[in-house]
């Protein structure tokens, strides 16, 4: 193997294949549908609802990615997503509480739940497995105590407008009301800024060193990735605009990429997850770490918790069932390992978008949700036996 | 005599090494043929070739035994000839009881259910036959590794043995279990079972073997008869090192300060399982800044405990002590801490505790430092490769590229991947345990080198070795341990390998 060689596209794409598998995974299954649903699959209306619908699946993708990659499991979540939207709607329907101080305390209150797991976890090394199992019945069961076994609902506006709310068209009236300005004008914005910073973190490496990833490759990306944002923002635009949850969501997913990617925070993670002893005895704080993951991850399940009372106006003992198995599996068809140490967060994203669009588009077509579940169990052996074979192969 | 095996120009190579060169064998019915070699000559590696651990297609040259070629595609095939291999590392499960674990696998059973009472009466005659008085009920981890050894043989013997290798079956065993299983071999030998025996300790050699074949940097050197009239360790010696020992370690003139960089005061751990053992007892050390400092011992003589539990209380409990860095008393308590007080450890397995091997040179570089590559916790991508290049070019790992995965390099550039993310912690004192296990004679060259540069460059260099030549070529000083304690110290140009065996064994 010589230096050129190495920097190859076929080398560059080969040991990436992972990654943009995924990505041209997703567009096959998009344009699969699209077809199979006579273009309903990318009408604006459903292009929204498949947002809104995936919000909170993505929401805790993002905080599963770091619990996985640091070697452990949550599968507590579904059940945090149900107590904390009981607990919101506690405070807000029964007590009369404000939203704006009922969002940080629900957020505080997951947090804590995540970290009295993560410190079993992380300080008694108890397994992942057995301290999130039990906070999964503790917290369904807290749910239905909490709840009293009934509904509670409805929600203020100011509530639901977390999840079902829109971004304000501010240029408003310049077409007529039938397209939102100002969601197309982010879109562009988002579209323009991502090449920039990309061209910016490349002359940085490349003043140290080589940069690994060829031009060519890189001038693709960006503009498949431009092209993709801003169909999708005018797409959105001439329904109702960008949803609120969108943009909390694109929030999240560049902090905890940049986390992941840029920090000495992640680095230690993906070090944790790839060997704790090695990590430990470089100097790194295994034990902190691990409690932080697990802490973020409760925060982040909170914040489902509360999108999704929110989105059905209500809030259900039913609430968040079985969601920890959508996570997990989004984790996983987005190419995480189950021992740690590999995974990324914009993986995880197409993963959970993978299952998303499967949902939508197979409910449209009218698949039963008896088959729904039988695929969707197999795209995800398939995609980990893809995994798998590329590591043997390699 | 006829020739009950012959391995035919055996060449088996990995990724960046070739472990064995056109490699031949022969051994005759009914002798003990000893393999010796240094540590990464290749004679383990020769061992899982004929055994099929790397099966046929995997190597070049021809196996003859038993009158045929054979092509085995694992070790079940070539059990089933009567080949059976007793690895250095037991593989026995430690929660099954020992009658369990000699039929592992190979159970007395009719349809599936297993005949339990013929299954022990079977059990308690091997175990007679090995001369081990135990109950077969009892569990594996009930009973000493010496015994454990003698289930491993137990269990080969179940099997219709016709060739028994055993790979350094006394390196873990006491003076009296080693001499028990000698006999055991000879008692074999008497009825007719061949074997290949292992072993870096060239007495035993000396007691059981018929003829003794020494490898070298993977190639057969000479294979030398023992009935015909007595061989010395001397002959064997020179044949495993082939070159002079002066030139295995690279030239350097010590540069010793007089004030001592690093000094640890009556340092003791226990067992973290077993309170009641001292594993490291009152232990006093020091280096100077450019010295090298050896710590001698045999396995499980406490050195790697000892590092540990300096550097940052990683290995023990109730551990109690000073360490002392320039005179100034200096909290080890965390790795983090020790880490900040100039300490770097290297530890003695570098792919269980040393390397993500999943990750790239660069990331693995950085790791004990990551604030060296970042500001406020924001990693410089650009900064931390041009660190990894600066180690690459320095050090010399031969990679292509620094994105490389470590799994995918030799022992000896992994090895130089965990040097590089210590010299980039910047440490005042190195302890370095087996910092050559493993690696081939070349690259051992190497790490030498940069361990003398360290020295040069002022920094502390602690050296725990099993490798006695290694100590003697390498150190200013050799420390000698036992049983968890210092058992005195040798200038180098007082030590010898008897001076350190005679400490060792002084009660």
């Amino acid at each position: 193997m010589s230096d050129t060689d190495n920097k190859s596209i076929g080398y560059y794409l080969r040991t990436h294949i992972r990654e943009y598998g995924m990505v041209v995974a997703l567009v096959a299954i998009l344009a699969f549908f699209q077809v199979l649903t006579d273009g309903i699959m990318l009408k604006p209306v459903n292009l929204t609802n498949l947002f809104l619908q995936n919000s909170y699946i993505i929401i805790m993708a993002v905080g599963m990615l770091l619990v996985i990659v640091g070697g452990h499991i949550d599968l507590s979540v579904g059940s945090v997503v149900g107590f904390v939207g009981a607990l919101a709607a506690v405070m807000i329907v029964q007590w009369d509480l404000p939203t704006v101080f009922v969002v940080p305390v629900c957020l505080v209150a997951g947090a804590i739940i995540g970290a009295a797991q993560g410190y079993w976890v992380a300080y008694w090394r108890i397994p992942s497995f057995i301290v999130t199992l039990a906070g999964m019945l503790v917290f369904k069961g807290l749910t239905l105590a909490l709840l009293g076994g009934a509904s509670v609902g409805p929600f203020p506006p100011e509530f639901q407008a977390m999840s079902s709310g829109f971004v304000p068209d501010f240029f408003g009236g310049l077409i007529d009301g039938r397209f939102n300005v100002f969601s197309m004008t982010l879109g562009v914005a988002l579209a323009a800024l991502l090449p920039i910073l990309g061209l910016r973190s490349r002359a940085k490496q490349a003043k140290f060193a080589a940069v690994d990833e060829p031009m060519a490759v890189f001038v693709i990306q960006h503009a498949v990735a431009g092209l993709a944002i801003l169909f999708v923002t005018y797409l959105l635009s001439t329904y109702r605009g960008l949803p609120n949850i969108l943009i909390i969501m694109a929030v999240l997913i560049a902090i905890f990429t940049f986390i992941t990617n840029s920090t000495t925070l992640g680095r230690r993670i993906y070090a944790l997850g790839g060997n704790e002893k090695a990590a430990k005895l470089s100097g790194i704080n295994t034990k902190r770490l691990t409690f932080f993951t697990f802490a973020n991850m409760g925060m982040l399940a909170a914040l489902a918790g509360l999108v999704f009372a929110a989105r059905l106006n209500t809030a259900t003992p039913k609430a968040g069932l079985a969601f920890e198995l959508d996570v997990i599996a989004a984790v996983f068809i987005g190419g995480a390992s189950m021992s740690g140490g590999v995974g990324k967060v914009i993986g995880a994203v197409v993963g959970a978008l993978i299952m998303g669009v499967m949902n939508n588009g197979m409910s449209i077509v009218g698949v039963g949700i008896d088959w729904q579940q039988v695929i969707k169990g197999l795209v995800l052996l398939a995609a980990v036996i893809f995994d798998v074979y590329n590591k043997n192969k390699a | 005599m006829d020739t009950i095996l012959e391995m035919k120009n055996i060449t088996k190579t990995f990724p960046g090494v070739k472990a064995l060169d056109d490699v031949s064998l022969k051994v005759e019915r009914g002798e003990i043929h000893a393999l010796c070699g240094e540590n990464g000559a290749g004679k383990s590696t020769l061992m899982k070739v004929l055994s099929g651990v790397y099966p046929h297609g995997t190597y070049e040259g021809d196996i003859l035994y038993d009158g045929g070629v054979q092509t085995f595609k694992d070790i079940r095939d070539s059990e089933n000839r009567g080949i059976i291999i007793i690895h250095q590392e037991l593989a026995l499960v430690p929660l099954l009881s020992i009658a369990e674990n000699i039929f592992l696998g190979n159970e007395i059973s009719e349809n599936g259910i297993v005949n339990w009472p013929a299954t022990f009466a079977r059990t308690g005659e091997l175990l007679t036959k090995v001369g081990l008085k135990e109950n077969p009920a009892t569990l594996v981890t009930n009973i000493g590794v010496g015994k454990q050894q003698l289930v491993e043989i137990a269990k080969a013997l179940s099997k219709k043995v016709k060739l028994l290798i055993l790979d350094e079956p006394t390196a873990s065993l006491q003076e009296n279990d080693s001499q028990k299983l000698l006999d055991l071999l000879l008692e074999f030998k008497a009825q007719g079972i061949t074997s290949i025996l292992i072993s870096h300790k060239l007495n035993e050699i000396n007691r059981v073997a018929d003829r003794i074949t020494v490898i070298r940097d993977g190639k057969a050197i000479s294979t030398l008869d023992a009935r015909a009239g007595q061989i010395t360790e001397d002959d064997i010696v020179k044949d495993m090192v082939g070159r002079d020992m002066a030139h295995r370690y690279p030239e350097r003139t010590p540069n010793i300060s007089t004030e001592k960089l690093m000094e640890v005061r009556n340092w003791s751990a226990t067992h973290p399982l077993h309170p009641e053992r001292k594993v490291v007892d009152n232990v006093s050390i020091d280096v100077a800044a450019g010295e090298v400092v050896g710590i001698a011992g045999l396995m499980g003589a406490g050195r790697t405990e000892l590092a540990m539990s300096i550097f940052g209380k990683s290995y023990g409990t109730d551990i109690s002590g000073e360490v002392l860095i320039k005179g100034v008393t200096a909290d080890v308590s965390t790795v983090q801490k020790a880490i900040a007080s100039g300490l770097a450890y290297v530890t003695e397995d570098r792919k269980e505790m040393g390397l993500i091997l999943d990750e790239s040179i660069t990331t693995n570089i950085t790791l004990a430092n990551l604030n060296g590559v970042a500001e406020r916790g924001v990693l410089n991508d650009g900064a931390e490769r041009s660190v990894a290049e600066e180690y690459r070019e320095k050090i010399n790992i031969r990679t292509p590229n620094v994105a490389q995965k470590v799994v995918n390099l030799s022992g000896g550039n992994q090895q130089k991947v965990v040097l590089s993310k210590w010299l980039f912690a910047a440490p005042e004192v190195l302890i370095l345990d087996e910092p050559t296990r493993g690696i081939d004679v070349g690259a051992k060259y190497e790490i030498y080198t940069i361990i003398n540069q360290l020295a040069a460059g002022g920094k502390g260099v602690i050296m725990i070795s099993s490798e006695m030549p290694e100590l003697l070529g390498m150190c200013d000083r050799i420390y000698v341990m036992n049983e968890g304690e210092i058992k005195g110290q040798l200038a180098a140009k007082d030590a010898s390998q008897e001076a350190i065996m005679r400490m060792i064994l002084k009660a």
